[in-house]
């Protein structure tokens, strides 16, 4: 069982560099131009690494470590999730919480390592990440609460897995909710439109972005590829949610999840096509009508 | 049915939200037409056999609440040369909030609520919160425009829970009720277009300065 999952984390791995290209296409295809090709982002990571890295003399060690913090925590995050259908990497008691945990310390490291170089563009860019996510973690818990609410499982694997006898069935109204919830989370946490917009390269109205202004070479390729890891990630929370509790053999319920993410991939290059970013004052609006459907779903939940 | 019905009702509760949580004005009346439309499709789906009452029913539903009124409303906003913002007193993110608050009130009034028969989980929670949602809209929105959207808002909330009794009381109160809400719009329609006319303005906190 183990097994399909690792071979599954490890097909997600490679996927993830493709996701965002795939968002990308799909927005050029939709506004009439033919686009960076999908995968653009591998021949990056390819030129990148390729490069010597040049640091500014006032960072430190902290500059250093938030790339590899940035790979690392999405990573482990990957490991909680029951990516087969029936069993996680490693699971434990009110694993969740780590999940959160692992998202939030890749994201303060990176926020550290933006202040650290010392820029006020960087810092800016920081302190509207590190205020975003705080109102992304309500909508993420609360989506947690739903699926704890449903299964009564107190882990991922548990809690996401179709092992349970309890099917769509009564539930669906709550978990559906708790499903859009969890991709207007995946927006914000991957820096896509309505959040952050991944095309601006205007220092005051990029957030992600602006951050890793100063890394270069391998270290830039580290940071991209976390954020690629991450959008993958948090595109797989979701669709497994769906795909386990419909789908029962661990090899179908891994080609379902590949399919699933590529379809998020192309639902996010949809919404980048139909709307522009949000003004920076609306974002919270945005993100607390995540935590407003999560909560509509645990209502629905002690309702039904 | 029961399944199609929750979802129906589901899709109720989230078009209001979007009345509490949207900015713009136009997409405030196209949340409540779509509500209305949906409401015209819940006669149907609860009382699967379908007699020339029900559909008649739906089908006046959807023309009234999901055509003409928000059609009135549309061309209310370009004849009167409304600002398509809403202009809240409240903020949006309060309004979400509370929203939230009315659906969980509206949840544990309706489990201590002895309605007789026997009908979907979602109906009797969804009406209230319904009803909730648009008297905030009412107490919590500067302009008579948004304010006459709340107040439809809360005549869908009145239907919803009508719908509870109508194989009782067939007809009576399905009629009363749209009667009720083309009067009451007609009369506001009339309302709006005075105070504009007469002050240039939509905003009802201006009516405190009225003199005669």
């Amino acid at each position: 069982m183990t097994g399909s999952t690792a071979v599954g984390a490890l097909a997600l791995l490679l996927v993830a560099p493709g996701v965002p290209g795939v968002a990308t296409k799909t927005k050029s295809w939709l506004t009439g131009r033919r686009g960076a090709p999908v995968t653009q982002l591998y021949w990056d990571l390819l030129r990148l690494l390729r490069k010597g890295a040049v640091y500014s003399t006032t960072t430190t060690w902290v500059f250093r470590v938030a790339p590899v913090a940035g790979v690392v925590a999405p990573l482990l995050a990957l490991g909680l999730l029951p990516l087969d259908g029936s069993a996680a990497l490693f699971s434990f008691s009110g694993d969740f919480v780590g999940f959160a945990g692992l998202l939030a310390l890749g994201r303060f490291a990176f926020v550290l390592a933006a202040l650290d170089t010392g820029s006020s563009f960087e810092g800016m860019g920081a302190s509207r990440d590190a205020a975003f996510a705080s109102l992304v973690e309500p909508a993420l818990f609360i989506d947690f609460l739903v699926l704890v609410m449903a299964t009564g499982q107190l882990t991922l694997a548990g809690a996401l897995s179709g092992a349970q006898p309890l099917a769509w069935g009564t539930t669906a109204p709550a978990l559906a909710m708790a499903v859009v919830s969890l991709f207007f989370v995946m927006l914000a946490e991957a820096s896509r439109v309505p959040v952050d917009d991944p095309a601006t390269h205007l220092e005051l109205t990029m957030i992600h972005e602006v951050a890793a202004l100063d890394y270069s070479g391998p270290d830039l390729a580290l940071v991209l590829y976390g954020a690629a890891l991450r959008m993958t990630l948090m595109a797989a929370l979701p669709t497994i949610l769906v795909v386990a509790r419909t789908i029962h053999s661990p090899g179908a319920t891994l080609a379902s999840l590949l399919g699933g993410v590529l379809v998020t991939a192309i639902l996010v290059g949809v919404v980048e096509s139909v709307m522009a970013r949000l003004r920076l004052s609306r974002v919270p609006q945005f993100l607390v009508a995540a935590s407003v459907l999560a909560s509509l779903g645990a209502i629905l939940q002690l309702l039904t | 049915m029961e399944r199609l019905a929750d979802l129906v009702l589901l899709l109720v509760l989230l078009s209001g939200f979007l009345v509490l949580g949207t900015t713009r004005l136009t997409t405030c009346i196209r949340a409540v037409a779509i509500q209305g439309a949906l409401l015209g499709l819940l006669p149907v789906i609860l009382h699967p056999q379908w007699s020339v009452h029900t559909v008649g029913l739906a089908a006046g539903t959807i023309l009234v609440k999901a055509i003409v009124l928000p059609r009135f409303l549309i061309w209310a906003i370009r004849e009167a040369a409304v600002r398509r913002e809403v202009e809240p007193r409240l903020g949006y993110l309060a309004s979400l909030v509370l929203g939230i608050l009315a659906v969980a009130t509206a949840g544990v009034v309706a489990g201590r609520l002895p309605v007789p028969g026997d009908h979907p989980v979602l109906l009797v929670p969804t009406a209230l919160a319904v009803v909730i949602m648009g008297l905030q809209v009412l107490a919590t929105r500067a302009k008579a425009l948004i304010q006459v959207v709340g107040y439809l808002m809360l005549e869908n909330g009145i239907y919803v829970f009508g719908l509870t009794s109508v194989d009782r009381v067939p007809f009576l109160i399905e009629v009363g009720v749209l009667l009720d809400i083309f009067v009451a719009v007609f009369i506001m329609g009339i309302v709006v277009f005075h105070i504009n006319r007469e002050f240039d303005s939509l905003d009802s906190a201006r009516l405190t300065e009225l003199h005669d």
